[in-house]
């Protein structure tokens, strides 16, 4: 699956510093099953998060989203929840990392929160780094991203790439 | 370059790297914790078929140790087939504890060797001079597939240390001190080095804890050079050649920050994030219904000895009830064979198995909803251990030791000031 260009959806918007632990609660880690860690997406922050959000909806925070744990689970849920992309003004690196595995755009642009509020209609080209808020008109510049991010996230994650890989190496020795 | 920077061109097969570049780098530790069950599916949805070399793979059973529901067990059992079918021999049972203390005890950590598990926590190497950071299950499982990960070489800010350490004080309140004052997001993406005469004089134990924190600033990886107390540590438990890196004279640091220990105080960060910092004396007398002393951060040998001193004789409060958790089996054993469990356990407090326990909110040692704890660990998000209205106090091992003794959050300078406890080595 190849990353769509542009998204467009209903703003939900956070604060700073919003941890794992509020994006997945740590007692709900040991669920592996998508349709299971799909329930819990932004428990710890708004419990009503996943009856509110449609798949192409999109999350907006401040500064260091998904701070704190490694656990994959915050971008999974995320992810299964058809979260369009994540726009904050900064992420947690190990966070930033799993979603681009995933394929989950996550954009950085530091003025996101001051342009867009709770339900506010979103577009954002991805590839352009362009964010528009359709409600307001107000636009902004993400910050790029560097072309080696890029291409993970364009190849539908790190998943297709390295399984591209192990195929051509097995077809190789053959 | 900084030796950081030097470390990595090595694994990555370069001469030289900079700032913002992105290197493929070869990795010596790659540690999976029990938590990630998706580490061995994304290995094999991408193709895996074989880990790229047994040896270097170490799994932990550390969260979920030992298991409090029937889905942990099935994790556990899929994890260990999958080590069995791997030739995964380094399988660090239920017995062995977190992940971090025990590559510490077992002496796999190496300076200049690339160490990644599937742990925020993995800053804590950077104790040894190694080069430590935490990834999710798909990044583990490209490692275990390629042997290699990527990185963004990181722009490095160094902080010294300089001055005296007060009575009561440890290498946990500095760390809190500057989280507190830099924030919760200066790191991110950066590397920090810690420096100066005052980690000169810090043990590997308290070593650990500082670098352990730095990633609750947000840090990628951080760094202490290698010096006496490293080599005293590393004697008698590496096993295999190491190079240690060297930083060149004229590196510039992306920043350098100054801070006098003297002025330092206990401090605790207050709920619900770790960068509200304050003075402990702002929550003096605050009740505490759970003192929690454990984690990768503040469950070593020297955090039991000094809670052990502090509740020499004495007994905790009724109201209050004291969970003890060993960062390892090793840690245990120690605290055995010198008396700290026996002394902790006569004080009233209740000792579980090594491993990360509550830290973490999954099991021994919960909260209810308006509880207050005061933690040796190193988060107090929300819901962290348990309901989310729980309310969580980080702190220095020995003001967990002397709140529970009092029932509220106290300062433990009052039973340090004789006593002979360094908080130095």
């Amino acid at each position: 699956m190849v990353m769509k260009t542009k998204v467009r959806g209903k703003a939900f918007v956070f604060g700073k510093n919003i941890d794992t632990d509020q994006i997945y609660p740590g007692r709900f880690v040991e669920y592996t099953d998508v349709e299971d860690i799909k329930k819990y997406a932004m428990y710890g922050a708004d419990e009503s998060f996943v009856k509110n959000f449609d798949p192409g909806d999109i999350i907006v925070a401040g500064t260091n989203f998904g701070c704190g744990s490694s656990r994959e689970h915050a971008a999974i849920t995320l992810k299964a929840v058809g979260a369009g992309a994540v726009l904050a003004e900064s992420f947690g690196r190990i966070f930033f990392r799993n979603a681009i595995n995933l394929g989950v755009p996550v954009i950085t642009c530091s003025e996101i929160t001051k342009i867009i509020a709770e339900g506010d209609e979103v577009e954002v080209d991805i590839e352009a780094g362009i964010i528009k808020n359709l409600t307001t008109g107000a636009t902004a510049a993400a910050v790029p991203m560097s072309p080696y991010i890029m291409n993970i996230l364009q190849s539908g994650g790190i998943k297709p790439m390295i399984k591209a890989m192990q195929e051509t190496k097995k077809s190789k020795n053959r | 370059m900084h030796a950081i920077e030097k470390l990595l061109a090595e694994k990555a097969g370069k001469h030289q790297v900079a700032t913002g570049e992105i290197v493929n780098c070869d990795v010596d530790i790659a540690g999976i914790n029990d938590l990630y069950l998706q580490t061995v599916r994304s290995f094999y949805e991408m193709g895996g078929e074989k880990v790229f070399d047994a040896d270097k793979i170490v799994m932990f059973f550390d969260h979920y140790a030992p298991c409090a529901t029937i889905t942990q067990a099935e994790n556990h059992k899929q994890f260990r087939k999958f080590c069995f079918e791997q030739g995964i021999e380094k399988l660090m049972d239920i017995d062995q504890g977190v992940c971090h203390q025990v590559l510490a005890d077992k002496g796999w950590v190496h300076p200049g060797e690339i160490v990644v598990v599937t742990d925020s926590h993995t800053t804590t190497h950077g104790a040894f001079g190694a080069f430590g950071t935490g990834v999710g299950a798909t990044d583990l499982a490209t490692i275990m597939i390629t042997g290699k990960l990527w990185f963004m070489v990181p722009e490095i800010f160094r902080i010294n240390l300089v001055g005296k350490l007060q009575p009561g004080v440890f290498a946990k309140d500095i760390i809190l001190h500057i989280i507190g004052d830099l924030g919760a997001d200066y790191g991110v993406y950066k590397a920090v080095e810690f420096a100066g005469p005052v980690v000169n004089g810090l043990s590997i134990s308290e070593r650990m804890c500082m670098c352990n924190m730095s990633t609750e600033m947000g840090c990628k990886t951080s760094y202490i050079q290698p010096d006496a107390v490293t080599m005293e540590y590393l004697h008698n438990c590496v096993a295999r050649p190491y190079k240690i890196y060297e930083t060149d004279t004229d590196f510039q640091y992306a920043a350098e920050l100054t801070y006098d220990v003297s002025k330092i105080r206990a401090q605790v960060a207050a709920p619900s994030s770790v960068d509200n910092v304050f003075e402990l004396d702002k929550y003096a007398g605050t009740p505490v219904d759970e003192a929690y002393l454990g984690s990768c951060t503040g469950g070593r040998l020297q955090d039991l000895a000094v809670a052990a001193q502090i509740l020499q004789g004495r007994h905790i409060p009724k109201t209050t009830r004291m969970i003890v958790v060993p960062a390892s089996k090793k840690v245990m054993e120690d605290a055995m064979e010198l008396g700290y469990i026996q002394t902790l356990m006569q004080a009233g407090a209740t000792i579980t198995a090594p491993g990360c326990a509550a830290c973490l909110g999954v099991h021994q040692g919960m909260l209810a909803g308006g509880e207050v704890c005061i933690s040796s660990t190193n988060r107090n998000f929300p819901g962290r251990m348990g309901h989310v209205d729980g309310r969580i106090f980080l702190a220095s091992p020995a003001a967990v030791a002397a709140s529970a003794l009092e029932g509220k959050i106290t300062d433990p300078a009052v039973y340090l000031k004789t006593g002979d406890c360094g908080n130095g080595r």
